[in-house]
């Protein structure tokens, strides 16, 4: 306890650096023990008294680097589309399809993503490229509506100085109100991809691998381990990207916000 | 120098700004005043084309605004604004460095003067360079959005309501300070506000303006004495003589051959041979220390008592106070004078009631500026160079 109380009297460059260790040593603990499948299997032996079916089993390691891979191109997508999306409705060229980006950014999250699937299916067939664009869609909401309110929630003041003193557009954009709105961006991006985490593993429903692979065929041979193994490792993997990108936001917020 | 000439602005059906011509002289401070939407932050905002104005041209020392690339014209030409605008995620030092930053200085010379800047609008650069705008009060923030205009030196400033958010007490020391630093730098200033105070003490033309027209363009004296219209004299409210008080220096009208003596005794003295009532004292180095009432004395009172100890800070004046600062002084202390001292409280003279008296009463006689009519005329000192166009 007392060490909890002296980490919280730390000043926040010293929280950070605590923080950052913290989030490392836990993401090299979950690859270590990804990694070694003798000691989960055990461990799963111990609880459930079953074994992942060796038939089926791609090792978790595997497993784990490919959902990550879908993520990671999934959330870059996302980002690469959802972040200038976001910029172009708040500027005066995009203002009047504010709405309609809202509505179609809206119904990609309302959009199941199975379905997606089963749309793409006859196009990319047997393909990650279905289970990427299906995650893709479903996780632009909170990238643009983050975009969009961080954009919006700068000081109307800050632009009008900036644009009296003779900053151009943008200049303005890129050196005044991206830094300003970085923070809650970063948060639209950090939920986007945890959402992503998850979801990911419906992929392994067009045979695109992933953890999803291991939860399903838990699932069909009904074999707990199996189900159970898939399922903490995405659970864990989410809370380590979780930690690691508000760790990441927190080195890339202007010092000048700190409150 | 800025001309605007026939500068109209409309949006749709609406006419912001009607019509408007007139010039600031190079070194002038031109207030724009009159109530909301009477179009005086339109037309701040059309001289560096934040707005373009519909039609009309705006020249800046003879060159037309418009042939400029608005971004250029813009780094020439300083701006603050009520509501600051500093860069939160920008420390004191580096929101001053934006504009010279803009035009390619080098990072020593923008050191230097962001340095400058901060000492100018008296804020300690080492305490605070390295600040972020969340750690400033309203005060401070306001003297930092004012250095940041100032960055580049630019000819031209544009002021709206660079002290309206601001609480009174600090609002009268940043007009106070900002008439000092016009002083010294001479900058073509146009300033907008709603405060009739603040635009009779720092204007040198008041451009008086009444639903996108120009009721009156004129030297604050002469909006004062002698109002346009109805609308101009209801504006700027009927204490007129008490508000041109506000232009006149303590220095133009303080008597300077006051007895002074340097000890109580000296003091006895000089009061002996004296008809002036109070004797002032002070210290070796003159600065002011209490005066002695021969009154008093007279009446038998032992010197120490008669002896009235007082601190300089308080109860004296600047000699660049104004006659109404000296009368709310005289006010607020409960006497009939105030004594005038330097910045090191050395006695300089005083101003008494009867001074502040005698310049009501006499109207433009101690306002008048070499060049201008003669004391005690009738006629306007300022019209001869009022609009005109």
């Amino acid at each position: 306890m007392a060490t909890i109380a002296l980490l919280l009297e730390l000043p926040r460059s010293g929280r950070r650096r605590f923080a950052t260790a913290g989030i490392a040593v836990v993401a090299a603990t979950f690859f270590a023990l990804i990694g070694n499948e003798a000691l989960v299997d055990r461990m799963l032996v111990a609880a459930f008294g079953t074994v992942p079916d060796p038939v089926f089993a791609t090792p978790l390691l595997a497993l784990t680097l490919q959902h990550l891979a879908i993520v990671a191109i999934s959330s870059a997508l996302t980002i690469a589309v959802g972040l200038p999306l976001g910029i172009w409705v708040t500027r005066e060229s995009g203002r009047d399809f504010h709405d309609v980006v809202s509505a179609a950014v809206d119904f990609g999250q309302v959009f199941p993503p199975i379905a997606v699937l089963a749309l793409m299916f006859p196009i990319f067939g047997l393909s990650p490229a279905s289970a990427v664009l299906a995650l893709f869609l479903y996780g632009l909401l909170p990238v643009v509506s983050s975009t969009v309110a961080g954009l919006e929630a700068v000081s109307p003041a800050v632009i009008d100085a900036a644009r009296g003193m003779g900053l151009g557009r943008f200049r303005i954009l890129l050196t005044v109100e991206l830094p300003l709105a970085s923070a809650v961006i970063l948060a639209g991006i950090r939920t986007s991809v945890i959402i992503n985490v998850g979801t990911a593993t419906v992929a392994a429903v067009i045979g695109a691998g992933g953890l999803g692979l291991s939860i399903f065929t838990g699932i069909s041979t009904d074999n707990s381990g199996n189900l159970v193994e898939g399922a903490l490792a995405v659970s864990a993997l989410a809370l380590v990207l979780d930690g690691g990108l508000a760790v990441l936001a927190s080195w890339l917020a202007p010092e000048g916000l700190e409150s | 120098m800025i001309t605007l000439e026939h500068i109209t602005k409309r949006y749709g059906d609406h006419v912001a700004v009607d019509d408007l011509s007139f010039e600031v002289a190079d070194g002038d401070v031109a207030v724009l005043i009159g109530p909301s939407g009477c179009g005086k932050t339109t037309t701040l905002r059309m001289i560096n084309r934040l707005i373009e104005p519909t039609s009309g041209r705006i020249l800046i020392d003879g060159t037309d605004a418009t042939t400029l690339k608005p971004e250029e014209l813009r780094r020439h030409i300083g701006y603050a604004i009520q509501s600051v605008g500093l860069f939160p995620h920008l420390t004191v030092a580096e929101n001053i460095a934006t504009v010279p930053k803009l035009l390619g200085w080098k990072p020593a010379r923008i050191r230097a003067r962001a340095t400058e800047l901060l000492d100018l609008v008296g804020l300690d650069p080492s305490q605070y360079a390295e600040k972020y705008p969340r750690q400033l009060s309203g005060g401070e923030a306001q003297r930092i959005g004012v250095a940041r205009a100032l960055a580049a030196d630019p000819p031209v400033l544009l002021m709206d309501e660079p002290f309206g958010a601001v609480d009174p007490l600090n609002r009268d020391r940043l007009q106070v300070e900002f008439a000092k630093i016009q002083r010294e730098l001479k900058k073509t200033v146009v300033f907008v506000t709603h405060d009739v105070d603040e635009a009779i003490r720092l204007a040198d033309k008041i451009a008086l303006m009444r639903l996108g027209h120009l009721e009156q363009y004129d030297s604050p004296e002469a909006v004062l004495d002698h109002p346009a219209s109805k609308f101009v004299h209801d504006f700027v409210g009927a204490d007129a003589a008490l508000k041109r008080l506000a232009r006149v220096r303590a220095d133009t009208v303080m008597r300077t051959d006051v007895p002074v003596a340097q000890d109580g005794a000296a003091a006895v003295a000089i009061a002996a041979g004296q008809t002036a009532r109070f004797i002032y004292l002070t210290d070796t180095n003159g600065a002011l220390e209490g005066w002695l009432d021969r009154s008093v004395l007279e009446r038998g009172t032992p010197l120490v008592d008669a002896a009235t100890r007082i601190d300089w800070r308080e109860a004296a004046i600047g000699p660049d106070a104004s006659l109404k600062e000296a009368l709310s002084r005289m006010l607020a202390l409960g006497y009939r004078s105030v004594p005038v001292v330097d910045d090191a409280g050395r006695l300089l003279g005083d101003v008494s009631l009867a001074d502040v008296e005698r310049t009501m009463e006499a109207g433009d006689a101690h306002v008048a500026e070499p060049g201008e009519e003669a004391p005690g005329s009738t006629d306007v000192p300022a019209a001869a160079d009022a609009v005109g166009e």
